[in-house]
């Protein structure tokens, strides 16, 4: 059938529907979203406040149940969570009572492993992340940006197909975030693992992904899917390469007006 | 010339002792006032009371093992219920919505105006002072625990949920940790509710007691015993606060005795 560098669908969104019921009604987060994002692909969303991201995120880590429609990872559909489906929240989420080590381990002790063997696993992605000489430090003793190191070293640690970010890099200032998405290019390109990240960061999805996708507002559907043309690696540099600046420009006017619209 | 003043370093140490002598000058001055020094003998007055409670009348070790009974036992039941019922409130809507407006409507009354009522139902001595601490204890320890139950971040559960943790899991690897600190002011505030119900449980009709003995003191206008047993009560709430900053640390350092393996 297909060719051998044909990649297959990871992640299958068939006409996700999510409404809320609240005091003042119902309220529509996600209106019939459709998306195929492929084995080992990196998909950016990007979209205004309340334009359905994070929900459309936490359907498919199974943390949330669509109204209707459904998702599917290689061709399954989704219910539940899953330790295929690896979760980076933007709050990091570290378990404070915990070690950073502990943190990490925490998925393969869930796998029942023995214990030397999730302390190796754990130890290989403190590693990845340069935090060896915080293995034993509380999370209470990190500053974000190493927060949210053991928060991708914790994902990474249970080998998941696909890794689900949310906003991982949003509470972190310029200078930190700018690192932490070097460090997570480097990884992709390494190890090509489907991910599904969210932003509102305009630059901060095109230097990541593949495709940007362009969420709008109230209800949420998807308004466009930018391809990024863009050859890897890329670094920081790659913010100054012309197509990067076209790109953005086009990103930012779409997010900015769908801001306006929520604005209204 | 101007010449920076040095600011002078006070130890706590110093400090107390200072905040120490400043309370000894308000009491003396209270004991030397011609209405308050009724109310306020000074110091070698309640040294004398302790020979005069403890060995002439015998009555200041019974009371006070009497009352630490009372406030043991009473306490003691009212955490090994509180815990459980805090957790099933946390857990399950109907046990919320049923016991939590009661809990409050309860929890707002002083005791001694129901003591009588225990009195009537199981008779004088220690059970109703026990019953009375346990009930007390118990609105306060599990409001407490529940509030700490119901405020756990949700997305370390959901973190724990996507790395595949089942529900055994969570609840004790993330739930319980994340409840004890919750649990531990619940101690402290229920072991003060325990000292503060004890005066009520005892004025009925209990045999021995520091609050008991209180109340018997004061018809006779002495004083001197009194506040002895006032301070007495002040020196037992201070240690049990000191027992609980102790058990607080103990469990900070067993996490990190964890951590060190």
């Amino acid at each position: 059938m297909a060719g051998e560098e044909r990649r297959a669908v990871k992640l299958h969104i068939e006409n996700v529907v999510k409404e809320y019921k609240g005091d003042h009604g119902t309220t529509v987060a996600l209106n019939g979203v459709s998306l195929d994002i492929m084995e080992n692909e990196f998909v950016c969303v990007v979209g205004p406040s309340g334009c359905g991201k994070s929900t459309l995120l936490n359907i498919l880590a199974g943390l949330h149940e669509a109204t209707s429609g459904t998702c599917y990872l290689d061709g399954k559909p989704i219910h539940g969570t899953g330790i295929e489906r690896g979760v980076v929240f933007q709050q990091y989420a570290l378990f404070p009572w915990q070690t950073v080590l502990q943190n990490v381990m925490f998925g393969p002790m869930m796998k029942r492993l023995p214990k030397e063997e999730c302390m190796a696993i754990a130890k290989k992605y403190i590693k990845m992340v340069g935090l060896e000489e915080f293995e034993n430090s509380f999370p209470k003793e990190l500053s974000g940006g190493m927060k949210q190191r053991v928060a991708i070293a914790r994902a990474y640690a249970n080998n998941p197909e696909v890794l689900l970010m949310d906003e991982p890099f949003g509470a972190l200032d310029a200078q930190t975030r700018a690192q932490l998405q070097t460090e997570l290019l480097k990884t992709w390109e390494e190890e090509k693992k489907t991910c599904f990240f969210i932003t509102h960061d305009v630059d901060e999805a095109i230097l990541l992904a593949q495709r940007v996708v362009i969420m709008s507002a109230r209800p949420g559907r998807i308004k466009r899917i930018v391809d990024v043309d863009i050859p890897y690696p890329r670094d920081q540099g790659t913010k100054s390469d012309p197509t990067f600046m076209k790109l953005k420009a086009e990103v930012w006017n779409e997010v900015y007006q769908e801001y306006l619209e929520v604005r209204k | 010339m101007k010449e920076k003043k040095k600011p002078v370093q006070i130890s706590d140490k110093v400090w107390l002792l200072i905040s120490f002598l400043a309370a000894m000058l308000v009491w003396f001055l209270l004991s030397i006032g011609k209405t308050t020094g009724r109310s306020f003998p000074f110091v070698d007055k309640i040294f004398l009371a302790i020979d005069k409670m403890a060995f002439q009348r015998k009555a200041l070790w019974p009371d006070f093992l009497s009352s630490m009974i009372c406030v043991a036992s009473g306490f003691g039941l009212g955490f090994l219920t509180a815990v459980p019922v805090a957790f099933l409130m946390a857990w399950y809507l109907p046990v919320r919505k049923i016991l939590e407006p009661w809990i409050n409507f309860i929890r707002n009354i002083p005791a001694l105006a129901y003591a009588p009522l225990i009195v009537i139902m199981v008779g004088v001595g220690k059970t109703p002072a026990i019953i009375l601490i346990w009930i007390c204890t118990f609105m306060t320890m599990c409001i407490t625990i529940y509030g700490g139950i119901r405020n756990i971040d949700v997305t370390l559960i959901k973190a724990a949920r996507v790395l595949g943790a089942n529900d055994m899991d969570i609840f004790f690897r993330i739930t319980l940790p994340a409840t004890v600190p919750f649990i531990i002011t619940a101690v402290r505030l229920g072991l003060g509710a325990g000292l503060t119900t004890l005066l009520a449980a005892e004025s009925t009709g209990a045999q021995a007691g520091l609050g008991m003995r209180i109340r018997t003191l004061s018809s006779t206008f002495e004083s001197d015993g009194m506040l002895l047993y006032i301070i007495i009560l002040g020196i037992i709430g201070l240690l049990l606060n000191m027992l609980v900053d102790f058990i607080e640390r103990r469990l900070t350092s067993w996490q990190e005795k964890r951590e060190e393996q």
